[in-house]
């Protein structure tokens, strides 16, 4: 059980970074300008970074061969680990840096507490993770801010997205019998935890770009079980071609 | 979009001890941003240690016109270049 459920949990982790980083590699050749272009790809590229480690640890700990690659590129959209506020469409430029804040926000001192981590390997990924998500928070607040306290229209735009997005923010908080067992043994975080530094962040920044955080209400739910909006499959399709067209393709 | 944004100059500092150097120049909606995008744009591979960024519009340079004059005169004072010295070997990595 124990194995099972460090499985499941780095999984989630794993999933998290892939899907969130594949969205904003569609991004790539389509900013708004070329500096903003590269500023996405690393994102996303830092994001792939960790969802690789993640996988390969998930496949080591599974013990059934499967390597990164597997556990990417041949799992269907119910076998993915991943919360909805990650698959979620890219929308407008304001749209993306929301969910961007959002999620980063989060996972940067999420992240961090998991440096601390009885399991080693978590808390080396998480400790290079972390680093990086620090500048995603950085990056996406300066968007926010200037969005938020810039034109009408980018105005508009911004809470409109903080609007549609906000009711998938609840899920990174959610806490199963998986990870009730993984946080009991000092493996695994308590989202719980992070939530007044979440939660700072978010005050802060909504503030300064003069929106207006949504009423806490109902919260989306269902991701990290593999109950997937229908995004995630269309993401699937693309990410997962090669590898279902041409099987064992390689460079 | 970034025809309106102004456009910054971008010093990398690539190592201890070294100057900043010009590597290129980035759009901005402002300087902070500007700092970020240098560092996207420039940083990506390792190369930096410390970013400036400046405003292009406050470099104040020289006229191409006035290269004659500005230039052209040093051409024939070779003896500024301190190449008729003999350096003793002692001396070592000048």
């Amino acid at each position: 059980m124990g194995e099972r459920a460090l499985f499941t949990y780095t999984l989630r982790l794993a999933d998290n970074a892939l899907v969130l980083g594949h969205r904003l590699s569609e991004w790539c050749g389509h900013a708004p300008v070329l500096e903003e272009d590269l500023a996405l790809a690393n994102l996303g590229l830092d994001l792939i970074g960790q969802a690789r480690a993640f996988y390969a640890y998930a496949g080591e700990i599974e013990g059934r061969g499967r390597d990164e690659d597997a556990l990417a590129y041949l799992r269907d959209a119910r076998e993915y680990r991943n919360i909805l506020l990650l698959e979620q469409p890219n929308g407008d430029f304001a749209a993306t840096m929301v969910r961007q804040l959002i999620y980063a926000a989060f996972a940067h001192p999420y992240f961090e507490t998991l440096t601390g981590s009885r399991d080693s390997t978590l808390a080396a990924i998480a400790a290079k993770g972390a680093k990086e998500l620090a500048y995603h928070v950085r990056h996406s607040s300066e968007w926010v801010i200037r969005l938020g306290d810039g034109t009408a229209e980018s105005h508009r735009r911004a809470q409109d997205a903080l609007d549609e997005l906000w009711p998938y923010a609840g899920e990174m908080f959610e806490v199963d019998d998986i990870e009730r067992e993984l946080i009991a043994a000092q493996v695994a975080v308590d989202p719980q935890t992070v939530r007044p530094a979440w939660q700072r962040t978010m005050d802060a920044v909504i503030g300064e770009a003069t929106l207006t955080l949504p009423c806490p209400g109902w919260m989306q739910t269902g991701g990290r079980i593999g109950h997937h909006s229908e995004h995630l499959g269309h993401i699937l399709s693309e990410l997962q071609f090669l590898q279902r067209a041409y099987p064992g393709a390689v460079w | 979009m970034s025809e309106n944004w102004p456009l910054f100059e971008v010093f990398i500092r690539t190592r201890n001890g070294m100057a900043h150097r010009h590597v290129g120049s980035v759009h901005a909606v402002d300087a902070k941003m500007a700092l970020q995008n240098a560092r996207d744009v420039y940083t990506r591979r390792g190369e930096g240690l410390s970013i400036w960024v400046l405003p292009s519009a406050a470099i104040t340079a020289s006229d191409p016109a006035d290269k004659d004059m500005l230039f052209e005169p040093t051409a024939t004072k070779i003896y500024r270049h301190p190449t008729f010295y003999d350096i003793p070997d002692e001396v070592g990595h000048m």
